[in-house]
């Protein structure tokens, strides 16, 4: 039963790591519950689906299905995550602005949270789908110790989804004056990772064959498997023996993100004593 | 103004998804070693695996057990789920000399075996 337990509280924190951070990063925004609640539960809904077709998506393009689906969804998210992060550059000081001004009630509706929705349903489609085979797994294989192992599994749900909401809690901390920056720098770091993930699955089934060599092994001082290797991982693309290609792009969708986030117009930005000014004011 | 964003988010996705094909070769390799692994019971045969180093090599994976496994391996850089009776190819690439463990995820306790890369 503890086997189950760690096997899908780890899955499920990856997911929920990232929900967490789209939480954080819309913080204040109407109707963004609402938006992430589409994402998770469409996520759920795709995992399922996915879990169901494992094996048919996996006979697809010669076998490697399977690698192809992991990087295009990945590809997905990064897409979603960099036109999040370059909408934020030229609206975010004006969004910012307004919460000090007028609270928490921002009014903020064009903001593009059906991108955030998709990355939401996109990390729990992709984590989940493997909690649902090996739960399934579990159900299937019968016996006396399915039911313990059956336990475990919704505990790990639990468990992953309570961490979770503490790092989400956390984040909330940070003052609204640097939480856009905070979660716009977590966005691309986040983008970056899923971006050298996908060019790991795309390694993996043989369709990118260069700088294939591993650049570093860290693996003695931070194993991937282990709980902070994962964490990691997931927040910022950690690896204890990334390939050059996946180095090599990790740094290109940064600067990529961040190229296109200075690009931006900046908005029209009311000076902070004009602002504490109207703040005050009856 | 919208659509100037609709571009620059365009112009983002494309730049990413150009910067990822210019790493794709027009062919996949063609590994020379082919082996073939089975799972059953939870466990890998052979979960001892020799292959050749700097070469790139296949494990044809044939999942007898009736449910899912997913072949899990930090050290080669390989996830991929086997469905139950089920057969998936995993694509080694040319490894320096040295062990590389890997395991069955959904069997950690079982399912463990060491690629020898010589």
């Amino acid at each position: 039963m503890l086997a189950t337990l760690l096997i899908v509280f780890r899955e499920v924190i990856e997911a929920g790591l990232i929900v967490g951070i789209m939480l954080a990063a819309t913080r204040g925004v109407p109707r963004r519950g609402l938006w992430v609640s589409y994402g998770v539960v469409g996520g759920v809904a795709g995992a399922c689906l996915v879990a169901a077709f494992a094996s048919e998506i996996g006979e697809l393009f010669e076998g490697s299905g399977q690698e192809l689906f992991n990087a295009g969804i990945l590809l997905l998210a990064v897409g979603m995550l960099t036109w999040h992060n370059v909408w934020m550059a030229s609206h975010g000081r004006v969004i910012a602005q307004e919460m000090r001004q007028v609270g928490a009630a921002v009014v903020a509706g064009r903001r593009p949270l059906a991108a955030l929705s998709v990355v939401c349903g996109v990390a729990v489609l992709r984590e989940g789908s493997e909690v649902v085979l090996f739960l399934y797994g579990i159900a299937a294989s019968g016996g006396t110790s399915a039911l313990g192992m059956m336990a475990g599994g919704v505990l790990g749900v639990l468990a992953g989804a309570a961490v979770s909401a503490l790092i989400y809690l956390g984040l909330l901390g940070i003052p609204a004056r640097y939480l856009f920056s905070a979660t716009s720098g977590l966005i691309t770091l986040l983008a970056a990772g899923l971006a050298a993930q996908a060019v790991a699955f795309l390694q993996q089934a043989g369709y990118v064959n260069v700088l294939t060599v591993s650049v570093w092994d860290t693996s003695w001082l931070l194993p991937e498997d282990s709980v902070i290797g994962r964490l990691l991982h997931t927040l910022i693309g950690y690896s204890d023996r990334p390939s050059g290609a996946q180095l090599v792009v990790y740094g290109l969708t940064l600067a990529i993100i961040v190229g296109l986030m200075n690009l931006q117009p900046r908005a029209r930005v009311v000076s902070p004593e004009a602002a504490a000014e109207m703040t005050s004011s009856p | 103004m919208a659509v100037l964003h609709g571009k620059l988010m365009r112009g983002a996705v494309g730049c990413i998804v150009i910067a990822g094909a210019c790493f794709c070769s027009a062919q996949r390799a063609q590994a020379q070693t082919a082996i073939d692994v089975t799972i059953k019971d939870h466990r890998f045969t052979p979960s001892e695996i020799h292959v050749p180093a700097g070469k790139p090599a296949v494990l044809n994976i044939k999942n007898e057990d009736a449910t899912a496994e997913e072949f899990d391996s930090s050290a080669l850089k390989i996830e991929k789920v086997i469905g139950g009776g089920k057969e998936g190819s995993v694509r080694l690439r040319p490894l320096d000399p040295g062990n590389y463990p890997f395991m069955g995820e959904y069997h950690e306790d079982t399912a463990k075996g060491v690629v020898i890369a010589e």
